[in-house]
């Protein structure tokens, strides 16, 4: 049984995790609706630019010689898998969630005798994988310092990859992320970058077959753009994990705190129970002192 | 009938610039400058480094564009770039730093020359933006 003062100092403590807990739900809900904000300003550019692309891989007719970044290398050996994660944690399952689905995708690799290569962006994620997958790590980036995810970050990212591809480090490369779709779900995904899995909704372009002019040639706008478009969905995944991430953290701080309350109350009613035992132990002892006189 | 198209000016961040009442715009494709107006056939290019200018009414916009891609569709005009600024507000920082971070790029070795011909044009550019 613990004493009185033991009470008072746990009730004390949880209260002022929980003032924490709903300081940061707060700042997670501010910076939500922004990072929301951002990635539907974002949708248009990585939406038209899948546009243009699948335009212009439909007027591809030389499949032999297109871009190797669209059609791939023709094996399937080498593995890159780029793992988005958060540099910060305290946000509920988001970063393990991404892991989890990564990690299968990596067993089904390793089952398969295929090399595997890994790049985490995001502290998280390289401190949740090291343990087990630290000889496949080939590259950790962070972006702990830039305040605001901007496309000169994803840039970088992007650039990485073209440059590991050019040097054939790889054959597919897949990128995990998690997809915002509300502030309670989010829903990780696995994503093929190259070569370009053909979108499976690719509805609306396939209906008019548009005869473009191109200037250069198909093939010219094509590698230029390739490189551009894997810069762009880098982007927009890590547009997407922001906002899920503060919807997670969101959501997780939420129901801290209200477990902080709970225990509040848990604690104060025990509080009180102990305290009226002990004022009526006392009032025994002195009742029957007195009749004993 | 109304001789006025559609522009979306789209960066990664944002959509930079949308108007629906268009009567020109001149944008600088790699292989030179093409001027669209209304009912322009499908075209689908990249851009060069320039200034795109947009004319609506008797208005005149001009951006600075580093590199994108344009498509032209059913009188839209979709122009997706990651660098572009309005003249207006351009800041004079930051063109000169441009320019001396281009011309740094330029005096190494082990470039191409597709590569040094969009430096050079780059740099012309920038050059041509400082003075006004």
């Amino acid at each position: 049984m613990p004493s009185l003062d033991d009470l008072r100092k746990r009730i004390t403590s949880v209260k002022s995790t929980q003032k924490i807990t709903k300081a940061m739900k707060m700042v997670a809900a501010a910076k939500l609706r922004k990072a929301q904000e951002n990635a539907e300003k974002g949708r248009p550019y990585s939406e038209k630019m899948n546009n243009v692309i699948l335009n212009l891989s439909k007027s591809i007719t030389d499949k032999e010689n297109a871009p190797k970044l669209l059609v791939g290398t023709g094996e399937e050996k080498v593995h890159l898998c780029i793992v988005l994660t958060a540099d910060r944690g305290l946000c509920g399952g988001f970063n393990t969630n991404i892991i989890k689905k990564a990690k299968s995708y990596f067993e089904k690799i390793i089952s398969e005798n295929k090399t595997l290569k890994i790049i985490t962006v995001g502290s998280k994620g390289y401190d949740q994988l090291k343990r087990q997958y630290k000889s496949y790590i080939v590259e950790n980036i962070s972006f702990k310092e830039s305040k605001n995810i901007n496309y000169f970050d994803a840039d970088k990212v992007g650039k990485i990859i073209i440059e590991k591809f050019e040097k054939n480090e790889f054959d597919v490369c897949a990128i995990f992320y998690n997809k915002f779709k509300n502030v309670i779900t989010q829903i990780p995904q696995e994503q093929q970058i190259v070569p370009l899995n053909e979108d499976k909704d690719d509805k609306d372009v396939s209906g008019n077959d548009n005869d473009y002019e191109f200037e250069p040639d198909e093939d010219e706008i094509l590698s230029n753009l390739l490189p551009k478009n894997i810069s762009t969905q880098i982007f927009k995944a890590m547009l997407e994990n922001s906002a899920s991430e503060q919807g997670s953290r969101m959501t997780a701080m939420d129901n801290a705190t209200r477990n902080a309350g709970e225990l509040v109350d848990r604690l104060t009613i025990e509080y009180n129970r102990s305290r009226q035992a002990a004022i009526t132990k006392e009032l025994i002892e002195i009742i029957s002192g007195a009749e004993s006189l | 009938m109304s001789n006025l198209f559609n522009i979306d000016i789209v960066n990664p961040e944002q959509s930079f610039l949308s108007k629906d009442n268009v009567f020109e715009v001149v944008i600088p494709a790699v292989e030179g400058e093409i001027g669209i107006l209304k009912d322009h056939i499908p075209i689908i290019s990249f851009l060069k480094p320039g200034i795109i200018r947009v004319f609506s009414g008797s208005e005149e916009q001009s951006f600075y564009v580093e590199d994108g891609i344009v498509e032209f569709k059913d009188n839209t005009l979709s122009v997706l770039t990651s660098s572009i600024f309005d003249l207006k507000d351009a800041d004079k920082n930051f063109v000169s730093e441009s320019i001396s971070s281009a011309e740094a790029e330029l005096s190494k070795d082990n470039i191409d020359d597709q590569k040094r011909f969009l430096l050079n044009h780059k740099v012309e550019v920038l050059k041509s933006i400082s003075i006004n």
